[in-house]
């Protein structure tokens, strides 16, 4: 120990800090790979289950190995590049659509402390790398030189615009509730019990936020960015390999992200359900349990991933007429006549969160 | 759009309370616990076969080890993709033979009229599907193959046939 | 000292971004190192512990104004566009060039502009930045707030209505979607289920 120790401090101060922030990095990626990965599997199970059929289940037991067998497919695949495309834009476009789906997940609070930066204006960091997320899949779908992925990158581009108001006035009644930007405070803005999560007072706004993110994560059924019957698959038709890859990477680490919010903003994050039920928290064991962390906050984003896959596999996509007139017909309204009732509930002080 | 408030009300009512959309859910929600899949675990377990399965072909013989096929060119006829070719033979005992029976299996779309057409029930379509080539040119299977096809599959033609005959 | 590098590095992006802008000859590539020098942009900012307005900076205009901006280009694919008129145009861009950077420099030696004064301020650990330009916005200069948000929706107004056409006569008319009908149709208005008697 002692060894390790003097080995450590011997390094000089800024290389430290560098190293300790790359661990953490790595710490947060890795079991987020795992996640989307898992999500993947699940997906296909899912869907697969709600169809009356059985899913993958040939790859290891229960199918359970079969995102590493998909894995080490795309990752054995030639990344084919078409002669026409923009060659160096065509491979910046994953990476430009992955970076920011990773890079949202600094500010996430996983539990009380387990925060890489705790920043103060972490809601809107958030919002803003998820506007970001656009560059990629608009570049990939110019830099491809097709068609479809035109099509596709200009339908995302008008989509993602569009919903990003619902959402961004969605987040307002929230940090209005919560009183700051910082997601740990929003999440402590919630404690107490069940009932002073923020779900209750804004239903509307979690249901249009979470509807929002449905639409921004291009996922069923809004997913005409893809639309297979449409466009073949859009934005990224030209893709193949790990360049395809990432691109799936990112649309579920996004997910993940959106599910990850919900729950933060809404459901109270790694607040435990059994909070203010004393009896339980304090058993000897089962209090870990019941008790605040980061398994509760697990728990939340599992529900919402099911809630992904259940939409995808019950609801028929969306004709894009339709998706614009919901963005900027429906949900915006929805939002702004909520925020003013939550206006006035705050000017007067009526405020039964709290 | 004209509709009386009463209707007018109740669609908001409808599309807010997201009520139809939660329907469609339940419906889903439910085939994701029932447990009754209606999967196949394909090489392990097989769906039945009816009689009437339009398969590889087979020529078949008479229980006395004579070939039926009597070359009457009926089933290179009335093929509509033009997969048969035969030819012929007049034996020393002045009956008619194939020397040639060549099926491309390519072309032929499985649509069991040479079996139709056949006079003397020679050509069948037996109930094999699980078959493959492996090098170009083994696509056309040529009369001694389906021969012996017939005759390894004998038995089981013979019941097919039985089956579907009361219905025809 | 770490700060100094970062600082000069962005700089240096941020001005191979911005000269790549009215370089490049593919609009697509001047439009992105647009995006590139915007994002340059907020790191210098966030380096002088604006977080708040560099946050917003990539919310509005990169994530929404230059999506516009990426939109409308790839819709005209300008892709062939030259330079024409480059070196005619040359000498009037130099002169602004030169003019806008000696104002500049004119206006940063004068004492009360001078960067000392602008350094930022040694703000406590817990200063919050969204909270104290909230503070400014919505108390202090409520009213110019206020105004601009009311001219802001003027133009909003305006440029619908300047874009809105409506071509419902004649052969003219456009055949438009009528969503608000689409989605009021109910299962009885399309289908007409019939009770008979097998035969």
């Amino acid at each position: 120990m002692e060894f390790f120790s003097s080995i450590w401090y011997a390094f000089p101060e800024a290389l430290r800090t560098v190293i300790v922030i790359l661990l953490q990095i790595v710490a947060v990626v890795i079991p987020l790979i795992l996640v989307v990965a898992y999500t993947t599997y699940a997906e296909r199970k899912v869907i697969g289950f709600m169809q009356g059929r059985l899913g993958p289940n040939r790859v290891g037991p229960r199918g359970l190995l079969q995102p590493f067998a998909d894995t080490f497919k795309l990752l054995l695949k030639e990344v084919i590049i078409p002669t026409s495309s923009d060659r160096y834009l065509f491979l910046l476009a994953p990476i430009l659509a992955l970076a920011p789906a990773f890079a949202a997940w600094v500010v996430i609070p996983f539990s009380e402390n387990m925060v890489l930066a705790d920043i103060n204006a972490g809601l809107l960091f958030v919002l803003a790398l998820s506007s970001l997320g656009v560059y990629g899949i608009i570049i990939a779908g110019w830099a491809s030189n097709s068609k479809y992925s035109m099509l596709s990158a200009m339908r995302i581009g008008a989509q993602m615009i569009s919903y990003e108001i619902a959402m961004g006035f969605a987040l307002g009644g929230v940090l209005m509730a919560a009183n700051s930007l910082n997601l740990n405070d929003i999440v402590r803005a919630q404690s107490g019990s069940v009932f002073s999560w923020f779900v209750w007072p804004l239903f509307g706004l979690f249901i249009v936020y979470f509807i929002s993110g449905v639409a921004e994560t291009n996922r069923a059924p809004f997913d005409v960015a893809e639309g297979e019957s449409e466009i073949v698959a859009g934005f990224h038709v030209e893709y193949s390999g790990i360049a395809f890859a990432l691109f799936f990477l990112a649309e579920y680490a996004n997910m993940i992200m959106i599910s990850a919010l919900t729950s933060i903003m809404f459901l109270g994050g790694w607040l435990s359900p059994f909070q203010g039920l004393d009896f339980l928290t304090s058993l000897p064991v089962l209090g870990v349990i019941f008790g605040n962390g980061i398994h509760w906050l697990g728990l939340k984003v599992a529900f919402f991933l099911l809630l992904y896959l259940w939409f995808r596999a019950t609801f028929p996509r969306y004709r894009y007429d339709q998706i614009m007139r919901l963005g900027w017909k429906v949900l915006i309204p929805v939002t702004f006549v909520w925020i003013f009732f939550e206006i006035i509930a705050v000017a007067f002080g009526w405020q039964p969160w709290l | 759009m004209g509709m009386p408030l009463k209707d007018s009300l109740k669609h908001y009512w409808k599309t807010f309370s997201l009520g139809e959309l939660l329907k469609g859910m339940r419906v889903t929600g439910k085939y994701l616990v029932e447990r009754n899949k209606i999967t196949i675990q394909y090489p392990e377990e097989k769906t039945p076969l009816s009689p009437r399965f339009r398969g590889h072909h087979a020529l078949r013989r008479y229980p006395n080890g004579e070939e039926r096929c009597i070359a009457c060119k009926l089933c290179e006829a009335v093929c509509p993709a033009l997969a048969i070719k035969i030819e012929l033979e007049e034996r020393p005992d002045g009956t008619r033979r194939t020397t040639r029976y060549d099926i491309d299996m390519f072309k032929c779309i499985y649509c069991g009229f040479c079996e139709e057409a056949c006079p003397v029930d020679a050509i069948v379509e037996t109930s094999l599907f699980e078959y493959h080539f492996e090098q170009r040119g083994e696509n056309i299977i040529n009369k001694q193959k389906l021969l012996a096809i017939g005759d390894r599959y004998e038995p089981e033609i013979a019941r097919m046939k039985a089956a579907d005959a009361p219905y025809r | 000292m770490f700060e100094q590098i970062l600082f000069y590095w962005f700089t240096a992006v941020l001005l191979f971004a911005a000269v790549g802008v009215v370089t490049l000859r593919n609009p697509v590539y001047a439009a992105l190192s647009l995006i590139l020098a915007f994002f340059t942009m907020t790191a210098l900012w966030l380096l002088m512990e604006a977080e708040f307005l560099a946050i917003v900076l990539i919310l509005v205009y990169v994530g929404a104004v230059m999506v516009l901006f990426l939109f409308v280009i790839m819709m005209l694919d300008l892709k062939s566009v030259g330079r024409e008129g480059f070196i005619r145009y040359l000498p009037i861009g130099l002169g602004v060039a030169v003019m806008v950077a000696l104002e500049m420099i004119m206006v940063l030696q004068r004492s009360n502009f001078a960067s000392e004064r602008y350094t930022p301020p040694a703000a406590a650990a817990d200063f919050n930045n969204p909270e104290a330009l909230g503070e400014l916005l919505y108390t202090h200069y409520l009213y110019p707030f206020e105004i601009a948000a009311v001219i802001l929706l003027v133009a909003v107004i305006a440029a619908i209505l300047l874009t809105l056409r409506k071509r419902d006569a004649g052969d003219q008319a456009a055949k438009t979607q009528d969503i608000e009908r689409q989605v009021r149709v109910k299962s009885e208005d399309r289908v007409r289920l019939v009770k008979m008697k097998s035969e």
